[in-house]
């Protein structure tokens, strides 16, 4: 153990975000370093690796201008903790940590590591609590509950932008106990930064922002998320309250991972990214949960934006994997001014079963969202058989089945910016059930 | 012995300790976390880490625990909840807390509970390792106590037996203990194997019916995201016929661990009427736990299983899932910088999973009786693509293959098992058994799998001329199909229809093809289907 700050100025290469020393006496996996650039500009970096008095340090911010003769490197033997405390609530902060409001720094009442220590499965309360999104297409057939991570897989051009703006300012809690949001943006360009801004500014103080732009580090790109997920387990676990992360966009997120794998020279695997991209992505998705006796809940929403439109792309794939369930929105929908385009066929909500029914939303929510969906799903089947033999050329039944899936779509789906109640969800699902009761029984 | 760390990459620790084996056990740094020596060079030994080890630092204390990685077997081990070390998750919440802190290593079995003790031997027996010389209940089960090692019985322990007292002395002033230690990558051995004879029931008519399953049978269950695996595992672990259940979470979700918790904590084992986790031990290393406990879990999990086996029990292995254990394996293997084969999976996947996958099987065991080993694996295969290594390399050693399907899934066909691509070379055993005791089974089978096949066929033509376009005796093979498809395939886990006696799974065939067969012997009467089906529609149920 070290009981000094250990100054050194022995850096021998520079790759990237990437920092090679040598001479280093006794240092720590993970340990945190503050990096003095020949210009005075402060940095801070991480220990990734070390091989006797090798170490191989990651740098937190760009690298330019730093050289391999004036720049120092101090090490003080502590890993890298999040500062938490009440003031930082209604703040924004960037991928490291500092204010992006224009405001001082809030004064931490404590820190804790930011990558976190896994919840005890043991510990673990099952998520049943229902949590009101407005949309009728996620609270009706897929509905979310407290302490689920279930992820909008989008594609680039479709409005997964405004569907998270208004989740930020729609979400509801049925008891209207208190809620926190906090959002990751991630790669964010400035121009959706000014959205986004403006509905912070709605939020009033209940909110924490972490938001790193398209032009900022790359490895606070993978700092970010664990920043506002150690923020959100203080926020739940220590102060009871019930939080929302959402975070946009996880495709940024793992290219990210990908580059900075690259310049440690790791092994690809698919596409190019990291073998260990599953671990990965499952510290952060996994620490979503509630715990038995703790009053607070992590939710998460994160966004993924599917490469080429492909689910099977590794990175909605292993997404997929790790999350109890998905939200995929569709370009087919999207083009026929369906909004939101969320198609309900390959969508999933794992952890639907407990969080609806009687004392959670209605008794009949079951009933109504199997019929809706075994009949949307034989209408749209029926609808590759129209492309071929035409309408005419169908049973009389097959054609009800054809116009329920479109009233489906134009009438439940589609709801434009209106924001949806439970109520109001289940009485389009059964009026809508109703008018085709011939075909939907 | 101790040594120093001298280099540190992720979970891969390099120590300067001689004198270590592969394999052994060591404790790293001053918070003494787990390792296992994976490679050794000269005086240089490289562990892989089982616990978080971020703060460890160049120069920390390394020191040898005596032996390789191993797990405790004994009476109290249903029930149990672990993770991929053995360690029990509710004394590890009791002693640090909700969230998982490094280097705890409490003993797995409870020392203070008492066993009702009974001989199985008298003093002056010569005892042979793997035999047993005891036996206490343990729930529903008798469980034997199996000797460690060879020797003369000296002495025997009568009344209430507490797990730190000796059950027994050998001569030579050898103590045998209600449990043992045994090294998880080491198969318990048994006396022969056998050839696997009696079915395994899951209560899954898809599965009895048309795959079935047999007691000391290999099944993998391969599906994409959303195919209801972890469903279809636990619902099997909930129904199956078998003594014992050993359910490895694998690199698997949080959440679903804790509804299983939950769930299982509730329920009552159907055939016995008692709780579903007497006969239950859980193994729980959920994905954002350690990536080399999640490599050992599936280990850990085995051993424990072949130890109830080698009572002479049916115990049932559930891992989910398998991929993320190869995923582990190639995180590992990557950090050795060893050369990647396919897929980056080290070129040794397919021999360590079949080493792993025939610790299965029905045996004749050290202690005289015969017990089995069925596993049913999950595998995740990315991007639902069958043809990738890990799902190639079980299928070359498993019997049974239950292919879960995306689209049958999207359609809320559950369980999603696709029943042109899944087959069983348990087969004609299982439906010798099945046709001995419920008659009929083989030829209902046949029928069953023609229709549906009929109905691929049929419902190409469809596509292109309408069902309209269809001849009577085709549509009412339509309808059938989608009858047993909906009615019969189909089966909800979450309604009393979770579980299917074999009776009533034949029951049920029977009538829907007798119906059919009722159906088309009217229509070649003349008749006309949509009067037919009318009459059947207004007929009182």
């Amino acid at each position: 153990m070290r009981l000094a700050e250990h100054q050194y100025r022995s850096i021998t290469a520079i790759r990237g975000p990437l920092l090679f020393l040598e001479r280093v006496f006794a240092a720590r996996l993970g340990e945190l370093v503050k990096i003095a650039a020949p210009d005075g500009r402060m940095l801070t970096g991480e220990v990734l690796k070390i091989s006797g008095d090798q170490v191989l340090v990651q740098v937190f911010g760009g690298t330019q201008g730093l050289d391999t003769r004036q720049t120092t490197v101090s090490f003080n033997d502590a890993v890298m903790r999040a500062p938490l405390g009440a003031g930082m609530l209604g703040r924004v902060f960037d991928g490291s940590f500092r204010p992006r409001d224009d405001l001082p720094m809030f004064i931490p009442e404590f820190r804790m590591p930011v990558s976190g220590a896994p919840i005890n499965p043991v510990a673990r309360a099952h998520p049943i609590e229902f949590i009101e999104t407005g949309f009728s297409t996620i609270d009706g057939l897929n509905t979310l509950v407290k302490g689920q991570k279930l992820p909008i897989f989008s594609c680039a051009g479709l409005p997964a932008r405004e569907m998270t703006d208004q989740l930020l300012r729609q979400a509801r809690l049925p008891d209207s106990g208190p809620f926190v949001l906090v959002l990751v943006a991630i790669g964010l360009t400035h121009f959706e930064y000014q959205f986004y801004r403006q509905t912070l500014e709605h939020m009033q103080s209940r909110f924490v922002a972490f938001i790193n732009l398209a032009d900022d580090p790359v490895v606070e790109r993978l700092l970010a998320p664990r920043l506002a997920l150690t923020v959100a387990e203080d926020l739940a676990f220590r102060q009871e309250m019930d939080v929302l992360v959402i975070i946009t966009d996880m495709t940024n997120y793992c290219d990210a991972l990908r580059e900075i794998s690259t310049a440690r020279e790791e092994l690809p695997g698919r596409r190019g990214y990291p073998g260990h991209m599953y671990s990965d992505l499952a510290s952060l998705y996994e620490r979503a949960g509630r715990i038995h006796g703790r009053k607070g809940s992590v939710t998460l929403l994160p966004t993924v934006t599917m490469p080429e439109d492909d689910i099977t792309h590794p990175i909605p794939d292993l997404t997929g994997y790790i999350t109890e369930g998905q939200i995929v929105l569709s370009r087919n929908l999207h083009q026929k001014g369906i909004y939101p385009p969320v198609d309900v066929l390959p969508s999933l909500s794992r952890l639907m079963q407990n969080g609806i029914g009687k004392g959670q939303t209605r008794k009949d929510h079951r009933d109504l969202a199997n019929q809706l969906y075994r009949t949307y799903a034989k209408g749209c089947d029926l609808r590759r058989l129209e492309a071929v033999v035409g309408r005419d050329g169908m049973l009389a039944d097959d054609r009800r089945l054809l116009d329920f899936a479109n009233r489906f779509e134009a009438d439940f789906v589609h709801q434009g910016r209106e924001r949806r109640s439970i109520e109001a969800t289940l009485d389009t699902a059964q009026a809508l059930l109703a008018a085709f009761r011939e075909v939907t029984r | 012995m101790n040594g120093k760390v001298t280099s540190i990459s992720g979970a891969t620790v390099c120590v300067d300790l001689p004198d270590l084996k592969i394999g052994d056990r060591v404790f790293v740094g001053s918070n003494r976390l787990t390792g296992e020596v994976v490679r050794l060079d000269s005086h240089i030994a490289t562990i892989q880490v089982f616990e978080e080890n971020r703060g460890l630092g160049i120069g920390e204390t390394v020191t040898t625990a005596s032996g390789p990685l191993t797990v405790s077997l004994g009476p109290g081990l249903l029930g149990g909840v672990f993770d991929g070390l053995q360690r029990p998750l509710p004394l590890l919440q009791k002693n640090s807390g909700d969230f998982i802190a490094s280097g705890q290593n409490p003993f797995p079995l409870d020392c203070n509970r008492g066993w009702e003790f009974s001989s199985e031997r008298q003093p002056g027996d010569a005892l042979r390792s793997g035999e047993a010389f005891g036996r206490v209940r343990e729930g529903h089960i008798d469980h034997l106590l199996l000797a460690s090692q060879d020797g003369t019985l000296e002495r025997m322990h009568s009344g209430v037996l507490q797990l730190e007292q000796p059950a027994a002395i050998l001569a030579g002033n050898q103590r045998l203990f209600g449990w043992h230690s045994w090294p998880v990558r080491l198969a318990r051995p048994y006396r022969s194997k056998l050839p696997p004879t009696t079915p395994l029931v899951t209560g899954q008519r898809c599965l009895d019916f048309l795959f079935p399953m047999l007691k000391g049978g290999v099944a993998i269950v391969p599906g994409g995201f959303g195919t209801g695996k972890t469903v279809l595992e636990q619902t099997i672990a909930k129904f199956a016929d078998v003594d014992v259940v050993v359910y490895v979470g694998c690199g698997e979700r949080g959440n679903e661990m804790a509804g299983l918790l939950d769930e299982f904590g509730e329920l009552k084992e159907p055939r016995s009427d008692r709780p579903l986790m007497e006969r239950t031990i859980i193994v729980a290393n959920t994905s954002n736990m350690p990536v080399a406990a999640r490599e050992s879990s599936i280990f850990t999990g085995v051993t424990m299983a072949e130890y109830y086996r080698d009572m002479g029990l049916d115990v049932l292995f559930l891992a989910d899932s398998l991929s993320r254990w190869a995923e582990a394996l190639r995180e590992i293997s990557a950090a050795l910088e060893e050369m990647p084969g396919e897929d980056g999976y080290p070129t040794y996947l397919g021999s360590r999973l079949s080493g792993f996958i025939e610790r299965a099987g029905a045996v004749k065991t050290l202690a005289g009786g015969q017990g089995s080993l069925s596993m049913i694996l999950a595998v995740s295969p990315p991007g639902a693509d069958f043809a990738e290594p890990v799902t190639q390399a079980c299928l070359r050693v498993a019997g049974a293959l239950y292919l879960l399907d995306t689209q049958l899934a999207h359609r809320r066909h559950f369980p999603a098992i696709n029943w042109t691509q899944s087959y069983s070379l348990y087969s004609d055993t299982a439906m010798a058994h099945f046709t001995e005791q419920h008659g009929e089974w083989a030829r209902l089978q046949a029928r069953c799998s023609d229709i549906l096949q009929r109905e691929d066929a049929l419902r190409e033509v469809a596509e292109v001329v309408g069902m309209e376009g269809l001849q009577d005796a085709d549509r009412l093979l339509m309808r059938t199909a989608e009858k047993i498809r909906l009615d019969f395939l189909c089966q909800n886990s979450f309604t009393e229809d979770a579980y299917a006696a074999p009776q009533t799974t034949i029951e049920h065939i029977t009538a829907l093809v007798a119906e059919h067969d009722r159906l088309a012997a009217a229509l070649d009467g003349g008749a006309l289907l949509d009067d037919l089906l009318k009459e059947a529609a207004d007929a009182p149920c």
